[in-house]
């Protein structure tokens, strides 16, 4: 990112993601995951060679990147799907990818706001970059569990709150 | 008993096959959008049973089970979903889900639902 973010992130919105990150890990992978200091990521490279990505749309609009070393990758994805996988294979996408739609999706709930998630998409390589909102702030919160170390990286902002659930 | 699995990501679906395998003489069939899991029924006939999810490609787990409930009121679907806004669950309801499991869940969770659901539809209305 090279623009200087004119916005604030909202701190729930945050949240909601550090919720929804460890009761996945916890639920699907059976790890618990320990969440280091936030900072913020100002450009465009995610954390590590492997992202996925999910777009919000609706009252919150943006992207959150949950970006795994190589290794990580492969052992979350080996206890999740119960079978060690290549990082070639389409399942070893299609595991992370779903494991990024269900931490999307946990924390869509908590915002309690009518945002819709897209379809996932997994890149794997060095040297990706991620087309990010210059607008707000991309907060990067650091993860570390028994499998190794990832990071999430949150682009999101709420664009309306007229739609709110009625909790 | 015919089960047919609707989810566009196949980990999910072997994750699924793993817990519905313990049931006896159970059939399973896979689609992975809606329009898939339609052809599937319209291919193999009616099933005993469908987990279903939401967030698809093509065609999403809502729209299908509305097109299923235009001519079948009775087989038993389950949405398997991260959609876990009330609002979402009650529309899911209104458009003849039988019930209703959250992403993440554990295996277990996901069982006793299907033991749930399948007892209450053996039950005479």
């Amino acid at each position: 990112m090279t623009e200087q973010a004119t916005e604030k992130i909202d701190a729930s919105l945050v949240k909601a993601f550090v919720y929804s990150t460890k009761n996945v890990l916890n639920t699907m992978v059976g790890v618990d995951v320990e969440l280091g200091k936030p900072s913020l990521r100002h450009d465009p490279q995610p954390s590590y060679n492997v992202s996925g990505i999910v777009g919000f749309t609706g009252d919150v609009v943006g992207n959150v990147v949950i970006s795994f070393t190589g290794e990580t990758a492969g052992n979350i994805v080996e206890s999740f799907c119960g079978e060690k996988m290549s990082p070639q294979s389409e399942d070893f996408s299609d595991a992370i990818g779903e494991l990024c739609n269900m931490i999307a999706g946990n924390a869509k709930k908590e915002f309690g706001l009518n945002a819709g998630i897209g379809i996932p998409s997994v890149v794997i390589g060095a040297g990706h970059m991620i087309a990010r909102m210059s607008d707000v702030p991309c907060v990067l919160i650091p993860c570390k569990c028994d499998v190794g170390n990832f990071a999430v990286e949150i682009n999101i902002k709420q664009v309306a709150c007229l739609t709110a659930e009625v909790k | 008993m015919k089960i047919l699995l609707v989810d566009d990501s196949r980990t999910m679906r072997n994750i699924w096959k793993r817990v519905v395998s313990g049931l006896d003489d159970c059939e399973i069939l896979e689609a992975g959008d809606g329009q898939e899991g339609l052809k599937t029924i319209s291919e193999n006939g009616p099933v005993d049973l469908v987990l279903l999810d939401w967030n698809m490609p093509n065609m999403d787990g809502l729209t299908m089970l509305k097109k299923v409930r235009e001519n079948d009121k009775t087989t038993p679907v389950i949405m398997v979903t991260t959609e876990a806004e009330k609002l979402r669950i009650i529309d899911a309801i209104k458009a003849g889900a039988n019930n209703y499991v959250v992403k993440p869940f554990t295996p277990d969770a996901l069982k006793s639902k299907i033991n749930e659901t399948l007892k209450k539809a053996s039950q005479p209305a």
